[in-house]
C-alpha cells in the first residue's frame, strides 16, 4: 500500500514531526510504500540544515535527512510556507535575493500541487500536527 | 490488507483519477495562520480536477463571519478571498449547525458566498450548505482523502 | 475510518469533537497528549466509556509510557497498539481522519 504523510508542526515544539516519523519508519518496516511526506504550515522547519539540538537529544532534521537517503524517501517543504518561515535552497534563496540558504539534505522545495498529488496517488494520506 | 475497490474511484474524462478531497476547517481566523494556508491548498487544489469540499466544525465557522475588517489588526485579511471560492469551482462549504448554534450564530451572520450553475444558465447559487452534526458525520464517511486545517 | 485525536481532553474539545462525529463501528486512536484520555476516573471517562460502546478505542502505547500512565490507571477495554498496530490500523481502514 502506499502512503502519503503531511506534516504540520515544525520540530521539538510539537511532538508531530517524532509521530509522523515513527509512523513513517512503521510504514517502511511493514513494507509498505511511502509515496511522498510533504511540510506545510510550521513543518516547513524540519527541513532547515542550521538546528543543533543538544547533543543528548533526537537530531530530528538529520534524522529525516537519513530517512530520505536510505530509502530514496520524496521529502517535500512547501515553498510559500517556506518563504514565510526563511527555509529556502539555493535557487530560492538567488531569486529572492537572500544571502544564504538552509535547506537541509534530502529535502526539496516545491508548490502544494505536491501535497494534492501525493493525496491523489496515495492509498492513504495521514496528516499530523498540532 | 484491504485491498482498493478501484470499480469505486471515479475516472473522469481524461482517465485521470478523482477522488473526493475534503478539506476540514476547525481554526477561527487570524490567531493561527492554519486557516489561511488551508485556503491556499483549497485553490491551488482546485486545479486538479478532483470533487473538492470544504467542512467549516467548531471555531472553524468563525472563518466566514461577516465584516471582518483587519485594518488596524495588521493581519492579512482573508475573507475576501472565500468569494473566489465559487470561480475556482468550490462550491460545497458546509457548515455545522450546532457549531453555529453554540456560537450564537445564523446563516445571516457569515458572507453570501455563491458560485454560477454553469448548467443553469449560470444561476447564482449559494455555496455554504449548512448540514447536522449527524449529516456532516455522513459526508465525512463519503470522503477518499480528509485534509485539516 | 480511522480517528487519530493527538491533544489532550483536558485543553481541547478535539476528542469531542471526534467523538461527536464518528460513526459508530468506527477505530479511534489515542497519540500524543490524547492518551490522557484513556486514563480513569477523569472528568471525561464517562465520554470515552460511552464512545467506547459503539466504536473501539486504541491508544498509543509508547506516548503512555512517555506519560507515566500504567494499566492500574487506565479505564479497562482501551487497545494498546505500537506504531505498527497504528500502520495496521490505517490499512485495514479505509481512510484517516486526524483530529489536530
Amino acid at each position: 500500500m502506499k502512503f502519503s504523510v503531511m506534516v504540520n508542526e515544525g520540530p521539538y515544539t510539537h511532538q508531530a514531526a517524532d509521530t509522523a516519523y515513527h509512523f513513517t519508519r512503521a510504514v517502511l518496516d511493514a513494507g509498505h510504500e511511502i509515496f511522498r511526506i510533504f511540510f506545510y504550515h510550521d513543518g516547513v522547519h524540519n527541513g532547515t540544515r542550521l538546528t543543533t539540538p543538544p547533543q543528548d537529544d533526537r537530531h530530528i532534521v538529520d534524522r529525516w535527512s537519513e530517512l530520505a537517503h536510505d530509502h530514496d524517501i520524496d521529502l517535500v517543504v512547501c515553498v510559500a510556507a517556506a518563504q514565510r518561515r526563511g527555509i529556502l535552497d539555493k535557487e530560492e534563496a538567488k531569486r529572492n535575493g537572500k544571502d544564504g540558504d538552509n535547506i537541509a539534505p534530502g529535502f526539496r522545495i516545491s508548490g502544494l500541487g505536491q501535497l494534492i498529488e501525493a493525496g491523489i496517488e496515495a492509498d492513504r494520506l495521514v496528516v499530523f500536527g498540532d | 490488507m484491504k485491498q482498493i475497490d478501484w470499480s469505486s474511484l471515479v475516472i473522469n474524462e481524461s482517465g485521470k483519477v478523482v477522488k473526493k478531497f475534503m478539506y476540514v476547517n476547525r481554526h477561527a481566523p487570524h490567531g493561527t495562520i492554519y486557516p489561511l494556508e488551508g485556503l491556499e491548498v483549497v485553490l491551488i487544489g482546485a486545479a486538479f480536477d478532483q470533487d473538492v469540499s470544504m467542512a467549516f466544525i467548531g471555531d472553524g465557522v468563525f472563518q466566514l463571519n461577516k465584516g471582518q475588517d483587519t485594518a488596524d489588526s495588521g493581519m492579512k485579511n482573508v475573507a475576501p478571498t472565500y468569494g473566489a471560492l465559487g470561480d475556482y469551482e468550490v462550491t460545497k462549504l458546509y457548515v455545522e449547525q450546532e457549531s453555529l448554534d453554540e456560537r450564537g450564530l445564523e446563516l445571516n451572520d457569515l458572507m453570501n458566498l455563491t458560485w454560477e450553475d454553469e448548467e443553469e444558465n449560470w444561476a447564482e447559487k449559494p455555496s455554504i450548505r449548512v448540514v447536522s452534526r449527524a449529516q456532516l458525520s455522513d459526508l465525512l464517511e463519503q470522503q477518499d482523502v480528509i485534509l485539516n486545517f | 475510518m480511522l480517528h487519530t485525536v493527538n491533544k489532550s481532553p483536558f485543553d481541547s474539545h478535539s476528542l469531542q469533537t471526534c467523538l461527536g462525529l464518528a460513526k459508530a463501528g468506527s477505530d479511534i486512536l489515542l497519540i500524543e497528549d490524547a492518551v490522557y484520555a484513556a486514563m480513569s476516573g477523569t472528568a471525561v471517562t464517562s465520554m470515552v466509556e460511552s464512545a467506547m460502546s459503539s466504536s473501539t478505542i486504541y491508544a498509543l502505547e509508547s506516548d503512555l509510557r512517555a506519560r507515566g500512565i500504567g494499566s492500574e490507571k487506565m479505564i479497562s477495554g482501551i487497545n494498546l497498539v505500537g506504531y505498527d498496530g497504528f500502520v495496521e490500523l490505517a490499512v485495514t481502514n479505509d481512510k484517516v481522519q486526524s483530529w489536530l
